[in-house]
C-alpha cells in the first residue's frame, strides 16, 4: 500500500510513444485525455496498471497508455481480464470496450464479469454505432436507425447498458459524457476508488459515422434540461433554472416543476446505495425523462478474485502446501518388488 | 443347489488362465461403474496387469430397464502385459435383460454368462425388446449360462439390516461383485476396506454392502453353482510403486506437476463438457497446489481467462472436447499471435456437433493442426495410453513455456475414462521446467527472440520498466509495435512457423518396436496404441517383419520419421477417423501409406488390426 502511494507520476508518464490513430474530432481523444489526467493521482505504479480491450476504434485505447496493455479480440476482453485479475489480484486492470464489442459480440462476457464482481474498471464507449467497421448500427442504436446495413432503418429495439449492468448486479454503475471533462474525471476517480468491479458508460461521439448522437445531451443551451446530474444525498433537480425535479408517484418516477405546491422536499433524493432507486434511474430515458449522469449505483460485495484466492489460502492452511509425492500417491497405491 | 453339509467351503478345482476379459453390464442405476472399478482394484492387488474401459450412456438417468440406459465396465486382466481393455469377452455379467441384449454379441462362444433371473420379468423383457425370455429358449445355448439369483440372495443376506427394499436393491452390485471375485480368485479384502472408508459415515449402508459382497463370495465358495474357479497368476511387472489411473486423472496430474516443477500457479479456465469435465473436477481438488480452477461462462471465456492468466505469468490451461474446440479457435489464434504459453486440451469425442458425447474418436487431428484462420501454426501433442496422459500433459506444458506458444494436447474419450496401472515416476526423474521471466529493461523488446527456440521474452505485468502492449494486430518483428508493412508480415508468418518447426529439436528418436526394416510398419497416434501394439506383437510372434511406431508429436513431426517410413515396404495407419494422420504422412513424405479406419465411437479391437496386418502381409 504505502509503496504504491509513494509513487509520484505525471500525465506524461502514462502517454505511450505510439501515434494516436483515431479520426480527428473523435470523442475517444477526450476520454484518453481524462484517463491520462487522473491516472497519476491514483497512486498506481505504472507497471501495476494494465489496460485490456477488445476490438473496435475504442479498443485501440491500450496502445496509447504507457502501461501494460493487451488488445485482444472482439468482445472477449472481459474474459481475458478476468483470468488475469483472478491470478494476479495485485494488478489494477482497466478495460476498454465499445457498444458493439461489449454489448453485442461480448455481451455474455460482460454480464458475467459484472455479476462476478471482478475488480475491473470497465469503460464502455457508447457511440451508438460500429465505428471500426465503418458505420453499421449497433445494439444501442435507436430503433429505425438508418445506417449502412439498415438502409430502411434498423428493426431492433436498443439495449440500455445501465439497465443491463443493473440486471447483472454490477457493484458500481455510472454514466458520463466524453465532452464533460470534469465530470468524467470525477466519475473515473470514484470508479478507481471503488472496491470491486466498476461499469462506466461513457457517451462518446463518433463524428464520422454517427455525428451528434448525443448532441441533445451536450448542447450548451439545452443540456441542463436533458441531463439529470446525480449527486449522492441531493434532491434530483434539473433544468436551466433548476426548477424541475423527479418525484415518485407510487412506484413510478415523474418529472415535476417546482412551485405550485411542489417543493424540493417532495423530490427524490439520490442515494447511490439504493438498488431500487438505481433500477428506476437506469430506466429513465428520453424523451420523457432527462438522462441521469453520474454514479447511479454503488455497493460492496466480495470480488471473485478475493474469494478464489481465499479458497487457495484456506486449502493450503488445511492441507499444507502441495507436495508432489503425496499428490502422485493419492488413491490406491501398491508396490511391486 | 447343493451346499457343503459340513458348512465349510467345498473343495473345488481351480483352472489357470493367462488372461480374462470380463464385462459388468446393467442399468445406469445398478452401479456397474463402481463394481468395475472395485474389481479392477482387486485385480491389480492380485498382481495382474489390467486395462479397463467404462462404457456409459450419455443420458444421466435413462428410464430403468431400457436398452439405451445400459451402463457397462470392461476389464482385461492378465499374467502378461495388457495393452487394451480386451476384444471379445470371456465373461459377461448382466444385471437385467437390456444389458444382455446390448452386450451378448461380444461374448465368446462358451463364454461365462452370469444373469439374474429375477430381473427377467415380462415388463423388463418388453423394455429390452425381447419377444421371448432368452433364459427359456435356446438362444443362449452356446454360452455357459449361470443363473445367479442376485436379487433374491441379496434380499436374504440383508434381511436383518432393516433396510427398505429400495435400499437393499442398491447392494445387488456388491453381491454380483462377490460372486465374480470368488470366481476369479480375487481377494475381496481391499473392497471390504474400501466400503468402510467410503460408507463408514452411514454404517447401515456399509454393513449392507459388506453383507452383500460376502454373500456373493460365499455363494461361489459354498455351493455347487460353479464347478471350478479360475486363477490368473500375477504378471511380471517392473518393480516400483503403482497406482491405477484414468487418462483424465493423469492429465490433471501432469499439469499440476508441471506447474510445481515450473514453480508457477496453475490456472485452468474451462466450461463443462463430456468427456473433459473430470479434469476440471479433479483440478478443483488441488487448490493447495496453487491451482486456480475457473468455470467460465463458455469455452471462449475458458480459453480467454487462461490466456489472461498466461499474460499474468501463470501456467495456463484450458480443457474441452470437439465442440468447445471450435469456440476456442479465435482465441488460440490470438495466443499464437501474442506468443504466450498455454495448453489447450481436446479430449476428443465422436462428432460432428453433439455426435456421440461419451464415445471416443480421433477426428480432430487436422483441426488441431490446421483449424484456425490465418497462418497459425501450433504444436500438437497426443497421449497414447491412460497413464501416458500424464507425460503428454507434462510435455505439452514444458514445450509451451520453453517456446512461448500455445500447445494443443489431444487425448480422447477412451483414454479419458479407461484406466491402467501406472508406474509412478520419481519426481526427480521428470525434466525440469525452467521459467525465465524477463525483468531487465536493458535492450528489451517484446518480440526479441531467443536464438535457440525463437521464443519471445515472457514478462509479467508488474515488472517495472518493461511496460508494453501486445495484441492481435500484426506487429513489428522486433519492437512489437503495430506494423502493416508487407515484408514484415511475411517475416512474422515465417518466424512463427520456424519457431514451431524448431520443436523437432526436443523430440527424442522415434521408438520403433520391431525390426528396423521390413515388410510393414504400423504407424499410429493416440489411443490406438494398445490395439496396435498387441496386434504387432502377435504378428512378430509369428515371425513377420512387422514394426510399430507411435507418434507423440504430431506437429511438428519427428525429424527421423521420413527415414523410418522409407525402410518398410508398406505402411499401415490405423485411426479412429477417415484417415487424418494418413493424409499428413502421404502429403509430407510422399509415402503410399494405407489407412485402417474405424469410426464407430469404439476403440479398435486387437483382432481388427491383426486381421488387416495379416492381409497386408499376404498381398
Ligand atoms: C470476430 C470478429 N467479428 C467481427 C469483427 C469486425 N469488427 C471489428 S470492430 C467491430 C464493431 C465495433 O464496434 P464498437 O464496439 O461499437 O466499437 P467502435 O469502433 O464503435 O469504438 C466489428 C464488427 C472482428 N474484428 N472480429
Ligand atoms: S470512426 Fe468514429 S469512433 Fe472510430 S475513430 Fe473515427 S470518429 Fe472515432
Ligand atoms: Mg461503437
Amino acid at each position: 500500500m504505502s509503496t504504491e502511494a509513494a509513487v509520484k507520476l505525471t500525465r506524461k508518464d502514462f502517454v505511450s510513444d505510439q501515434d494516436v490513430r483515431w479520426c480527428p474530432g473523435c470523442g475517444d481523444y477526450a476520454i484518453l485525455a481524462q484517463v491520462q489526467k487522473i491516472f497519476p493521482e491514483l497512486g498506481i505504479p505504472k507497471e501495476k496498471a494494465v489496460f485490456i480491450s477488445g476490438i473496435g476504434c475504442s479498443s485501440r485505447f491500450p496502445y496509447y497508455m504507457n502501461t501494460y496493455g493487451f488488445h485482444t479480440i472482439h468482445g472477449r476482453a472481459p474474459a481475458i481480464a478476468t483470468g488475469l485479475k483472478v491470478s494476479r489480484p495485485d494488478l489494477h486492470i482497466w478495460l476498454v470496450t465499445g457498444d458493439g464489442d461489449g454489448l453485442s459480440i461480448g455481451g455474455n462476457h460482460l454480464i458475467h464479469a459484472l455479476r462476478r464482481n471482478v475488480e475491473l474498471k470497465i469503460m464502455l464507449f457508447n457511440n451508438r454505432i460500429y465505428g471500426l467497421t465503418k458505420g453499421q448500427y449497433s445494439p444501442t442504436s435507436e430503433l429505425g436507425k438508418v445506417a449502412k446495413s439498415t438502409p430502411m432503418g434498423s428493426a431492433d429495439h436498443p439495449l440500455n447498458p445501465i439497465a443491463l449492468a443493473m440486471g447483472a448486479e454490477a457493484t458500481f454503475i455510472a454514466r458520463s459524457i466524453d465532452t464533460e471533462a470534469k465530470h468524467q474525471q470525477e466519475t473515473l476517480r470514484r470508479a478507481a476508488a471503488h472496491k470491486g468491479g466498476a461499469f462506466i458508460e461513457i457517451l462518446q461521439n463518433c463524428n464520422v459515422y454517427n455525428d451528434g448522437a448525443w448532441e441533445y445531451l451536450k448542447a450548451k443551451d439545452s443540456k441542463a434540461d436533458t441531463q439529470l446530474l446525480l449527486e449522492h444525498g441531493k434532491p434530483m433537480v434539473f433544468g436551466k433554472n433548476k426548477d424541475r425535479g423527479i418525484r415518485l408517484n407510487g412506484l413510478t418516477p415523474e418529472v415535476v416543476t417546482i412551485g405550485n405546491g411542489v417543493s424540493t422536499s417532495d423530490l427524490l433524493v439520490h442515494d447511490e446505495h439504493d438498488q431500487t432507486l438505481a433500477y428506476l434511474l437506469g430506466r429513465m430515458t428520453p424523451p420523457n425523462f432527462p438522462t441521469p449522469v453520474g454514479i447511479l449505483f454503488s455497493t460492496e460485495r466480495p470480488t471473485i478474485e478475493s474469494l478464489m484466492n481465499q479458497q487457495i489460502q484456506d486449502a493450503i492452511e488445511k492441507s499444507g502446501p502441495g507436495n508432489i509425492d503425496t499428490l502422485l500417491r493419492r488413491g490406491d497405491v501398491w508396490s511391486v518388488e | 443347489m447343493a451346499t457343503n453339509p459340513a458348512g465349510g467351503p467345498l473343495e473345488k478345482a481351480t483352472q489357470e488362465r493367462e488372461s480374462v476379459v470380463i464385462r459388468f453390464a446393467g442399468d445406469s442405476g445398478d452401479g456397474m461403474q463402481l463394481t468395475g472399478t472395485r474389481f479392477t482394484s482387486e485385480s491389480v492387488l492380485a498382481g495382474n496387469d489390467v486395462g479397463t474401459l467404462p462404457d456409459f450412456p450419455a443420458e444421466i438417468r435413462a428410464p430403468t430397464g431400457t436398452l439405451y440406459g445400459v451402463s457397462a465396465f470392461q476389464i482385461n486382466f492378465s499374467n502378461k502385459n495388457v495393452y487394451t481393455p480386451g476384444d471379445d469377452l470371456d465373461a459377461l455379467v448382466c444385471m437385467n435383460p437390456a444389458a444382455l441384449k446390448t452386450n451378448i454379441a461380444d461374448l465368446k462362444q462358451n463364454g461365462i454368462l452370469i444373469v439374474d433371473p429375477a430381473e427377467f420379468t415380462s415388463a423388463n423383457l418388453r423394455k429390452a425388446e425381447y419377444e421371448n425370455n432368452p433364459l427359456e429358449d435356446s438362444s443362449l445355448d452356446k454360452y455357459q449360462v449361470y443363473q445367479v439369483e442376485v436379487t433374491k440372495m441379496t434380499t436374504l443376506a440383508l434381511k436383518d439390516t432393516g433396510l427398505p427394499n429400495r435400499s437393499v436393491m442398491r447392494s445387488r452390485n456388491f453381491f454380483a461383485l462377490g460372486v465374480v471375485s470368488w470366481l476369479f480368485n480375487r481377494p475381496i479384502e481391499p473392497t471390504l476396506e474400501w466400503i468402510q472408508q467410503r460408507f463408514g459415515k452411514t454404517p447401515v449402508v456399509a454393513e449392507a454392502n459388506t453383507l452383500a459382497i460376502k454373500g456373493g463370495y460365499h455363494l461361489g465358495e459354498n455351493t455347487d453353482m460353479f464347478a471350478s474357479s479360475y486363477e490368473i497368476k500375477p504378471a511380471e511387472i517392473d518393480p516400483g510403486t503403482y497406482r491405477n489411473i484414468t487418462g483424465n486423472s493423469a492429465t490433471a496430474l501432469g499439469f499440476v506437476i508441471a506447474a510445481q516443477k515450473a514453480e508457477l500457479p496453475l490456472f485452468l479456465g474451462s466450461y463443462p463438457i463430456t468427456p473433459a469435465s473430470d479434469v476440471l473436477h479433479e483440478l478443483a481438488e488441488y487448490k493447495n497446489y496453487n491451482v486456480y480452477t475457473f468455470q467460465a461462462e463458455d469455452e471462449i471465456a475458458g480459453v480467454g481467462a487462461a490466456l489472461g492468466a498466461a499474460f499474468g505469468g501463470a501456467l495456463a490451461i484450458t480443457t474441452t472436447s470437439g465442440p468447445g474446440m471450435n469456440l476456442k479457435g479465435e482465441t488460440m489464434g490470438l495466443a499464437a499471435s501474442v506468443e504466450l504459453p498455454m495448453v489447450i486440451t481436446n479430449i476428443q469425442r465422436a462428432g460432428p456437433s453433439t455426435g456421440m458425447p461419451t464415445k471416443p474418436e480421433q477426428t480432430d487431428l487436422l483441426q488441431a493442426i490446421y483449424g484456425r484462420h490465418g497462418e497459425s501454426p501450433l504444436p500438437v501433442i497426443a497421449a497414447s495410453t491412460p497413464a501416458d496422459c500424464f507425460h503428454a500433459a507434462f510435455e505439452a506444458a514444458r514445450i509451451a513455456i520453453r517456446y512461448m506458444t500455445p500447445v494443443i494436447l489431444l487425448t480422447d474419450g477412451f483414454l479419458a475414462n479407461a484406466s491402467e496401472p501406472w508406474l509412478l515416476p520419481s519426481v526427480d526423474d521428470l525434466p525440469g521446467i525452467s521459467v525465465d521471466f524477463r525483468t531487465d529493461p536493458q535492450g528489451f523488446f517484446p518480440y526479441l527472440r531467443d536464438e535457440e527456440t525463437l521464443a519471445r521474452p515472457w514478462v509479467k505485468p508488474g515488472t517495472p520498466g518493461l511496460e508494453h502492449r501486445i495484441g492481435g494486430i500484426e506487429k513489428d518483428y522486433l519492437t512489437g509495435n503495430i506494423s502493416y508493412a508487407p515484408a514484415n508480415h511475411e517475416q512474422m508468418v515465417r518466424v512463427r512457423h520456424q519457431k514451431v518447426a524448431k520443436i523437432t529439436q526436443e523430440i527424442p528418436p522415434t521408438q520403433v518396436k520391431g525390426p528396423e526394416q521390413g515388410k510393414l510398419l504400423v504407424l499410429g497416434w493416440g489411443s490406438t496404441y494398445g490395439a496396435i501394439a498387441a496386434a504387432v506383437e502377435a504378428a512378430q510372434a509369428q515371425g513377420h517383419a512387422v514394426a510399430q511406431a507411435h507418434l507423440r508429436y504430431l506437429n511438428p513431426l519427428p525429424a527421423d520419421l521420413g527415414d523410418i517410413l522409407s525402410r518398410y515396404e508398406k505402411v499401415l495407419v490405423p485411426e479412429m477417423n477417415m484417415g487424418q494422420l494418413l493424409r499428413l504422412i502421404r502429403a509430407d513424405y510422399l509415402v503410399d501409406a494405407v489407412g485402417l479406419n474405424k469410426i464407430q465411437g469404439r476403440p479398435f479391437k486387437v483382432s481388427e488390426v491383426a486381421t488387416r496386418i495379416a492381409r497386408m502381409l499376404e498381398d
